[in-house]
């Protein structure tokens, strides 16, 4: 396992920045050319009032000078003033809101991640046996049952019956420990059957047989020979799986009452405010872009012949 | 003989359960004296009984009849959806997998990159476009679960490319639309339908967290989305309002994947 090449890591980075700008371009323009704006309220506001008001926020500016003036404040940071929260910035509702979804995600995603390895390789190395077919059985129901009803049977059952967690908000770790349970689940699911596969086919490969035939010990076949490769399958669900993890958080974020970023997107889309929409937007295709980066390079590390072929 | 008892096993426990549930659908609520928006003000907010099955909501709305009325709601937009996503995957991965080259290429880069975003995106910015109109809404849902449907039929028609009876039609003087139309959709035909089998469920989920943002369909307007909404907000004093709806839903799920998934098994054995 060599670090893959300068080039390749560059080529890799270039492509994440364009993939934001394509995607932040695509939504501004989308969002400026709807019909109506978020001044349409129920009240109409005199016709001099609304002039002001959208010359204050450049919206009577032509589209392209709009979106250039968007862009030059993206690159020094500044996401604007809401339109709706009147005393707000989007920066301060984002950063209100981020460390909370950061860390909510961030704990599935780990959660998910160990536990899916681990069961799926468990299950894996006995195939067929019980307790891969008892696994299996367990992780067909969970990827049956989604989170809408999952996080709150967990609510009722750990914070309303049995009193042991929090059921809503996000004032200590103790708060992160269901919604994250309850956003990791489906993960771990589909980890769990992906790595148990991978793993089955593993074992019957020849360079397994090699080794097994120089007498390494069990611990050390796993480790070195059959997880770096059942592990592909993994990261090549972890780009697609970001994405749905966005979904994810927004549905648990609003079952636990947590003052995260999802939030904001939610009342954003209802409320017609386009910078806020816009903020998140940001936001998210920056993570989807970083995460997608990550497991690119992770899977430079992990198999070579990739980096080699291109 | 061991597959046989298999296959009834899970099988026709699903087959079974769904039929059940599409009966209900249709004359469930003529069952019911209730109607989804009576309200009977001497049970508000009871459990079961004999005059209520389900129980009741907050403001005493009878939960079965109105747990099908969502459902026929959830059903009938999945559906919709799902021709929609038909009616665009198909020609696009049949177009793609048919020219191939350049403008294959082309036309899966945009379904990979499509592929990247998260749903809750495109519904925001769905609803910052059209407002709330949960029709089109549900609707515009459908055009982003194509993506598989036009995945598979491109593999399929790239396959079916090369065969003989395509070259012969080709020498017979077919033209492309005719060749696409008459050789190779007929022999996808099968894969579509399981793939539209197995998008079904997504869609499913899909309206029911929407609508559990309240991005979607509204009071009275009512769907499984709406009920386990309104389910999780009164759990703690009344869990039937909840356990009802999700029920249903889950059990709606698992039929239609373990359907689909049994047809997809038996084409890839043959």
């Amino acid at each position: 396992m060599r670090l893959p090449p300068a080039r390749y890591l560059l080529q890799r980075i270039i492509f994440a920045g364009v993939t934001v700008l394509v995607l932040v371009s695509v939504v501004f323009v989308l969002v400026r050319l709807t019909p109506g704006g978020p001044f349409d309220g129920e009240r109409q506001l005199p016709e001099a009032v609304e002039k002001n008001l959208r010359a204050a926020y450049h919206l009577d500016e032509p589209i392209l000078q709009q979106y250039l003036r968007y862009l030059s404040s993206l690159l020094t940071g500044d996401l604007g003033p809401s339109f709706r929260s009147k005393d707000f910035t989007v920066n301060e509702l984002i950063a209100a809101g981020l460390p909370t979804s950061a860390t909510l995600g961030l704990l599935a995603m780990t959660f998910a991640l160990i536990s899916g390895v681990t069961i799926g390789t468990f299950a894996g190395l006995h195939p067929d046996s019980w307790t891969d077919r008892l696994l299996m059985a367990l992780n067909n129901l969970n990827l049956a049952t989604p989170t809408l009803i999952t996080a709150p049977l967990l609510v009722l059952l750990f914070a309303v019956m049995l009193s042991w967690l929090p059921a809503g908000g996000a004032d200590g770790w103790l708060h992160f420990l269901l919604p994250a349970i309850a956003l990791a689940l489906p993960f771990s699911g589909a980890i769990a059957r992906l790595c148990r596969g991978s793993v089955v086919d593993t074992l019957l490969a020849d360079h397994l047989r090699t080794a097994r035939a120089k007498g390494l010990g069990r611990t050390q076949l796993v480790m070195r020979h059959v997880l770096p490769l059942s592990l592909l399958p993994v990261l090549s669900y972890l780009g697609p799986a970001s994405a749905a993890l966005l979904t994810g958080s927004v549905v648990v974020e609003q079952i636990f009452a947590m003052p995260g970023i999802g939030r904001y997107f939610v009342e954003g889309a209802l409320n017609n405010d386009y910078t806020l929409v816009m903020g998140v937007v940001v936001v998210y295709s920056a993570f989807i872009a970083s995460l997608n980066l990550l497991v690119d390079l992770a899977y430079a590390w992990l198999d070579p012949r990739l980096v080699i072929a291109q | 003989m061991l597959t046989s008892t298999r296959l009834f096993g899970s099988t026709g426990f699903a087959l079974v359960s769904l039929a059940l549930i599409l009966m209900l659908c249709l004359v469930g609520p003529s069952l019911s004296s209730w109607q989804p928006e009576d309200i009977d003000w001497q049970s508000i907010q009871t459990g079961p009984s004999a005059q209520h099955w389900f129980g009741t909501d907050l403001i005493g709305r009878d939960l079965f009849v109105r747990t099908l009325e969502g459902a026929r709601t959830s059903l009938f937009i999945a559906l919709v959806a799902t021709t929609v996503s038909v009616t665009i995957g198909v020609p696009w991965g049949a177009v793609a997998g048919f020219f191939g080259g350049r403008t294959d290429l082309i036309m899966m880069r945009i379904v990979d990159g499509l592929y990247g975003l998260p749903l809750i995106l495109i519904v925001v910015l769905l609803v910052v476009l059209f407002g709330r109109n949960p029709y089109l809404l549900f609707t515009a849902l459908g055009a982003f679960f194509w993506l598989d449907i036009a995945r598979i039929v491109r593999g399929q028609t790239l396959a079916l490319r090369q065969s003989l009876f395509i070259e012969a039609a080709r020498s017979l003087g077919a033209n492309t639309r005719q060749i696409i139309w008459r050789h190779i959709l007929p022999n996808v035909a099968g894969v579509i339908l399981i793939y539209a089998t197995l998008t079904l469920p997504g869609v499913i989920l899909a309206e029911s967290f929407i609508s559990f943002l309240g991005l979607g369909l509204q009071e009275p307007a009512t769907s499984w989305g709406v009920l386990i909404a309104d389910g999780i907000y009164s759990m703690e004093s009344a869990p039937w309002q909840l356990l009802f709806p999700a029920g249903l839903l889950m059990l709606t799920l698992w039929s239609i994947n373990t359907l689909g998934d049994r047809l997809r098994d038996r084409l890839n054995r043959r």
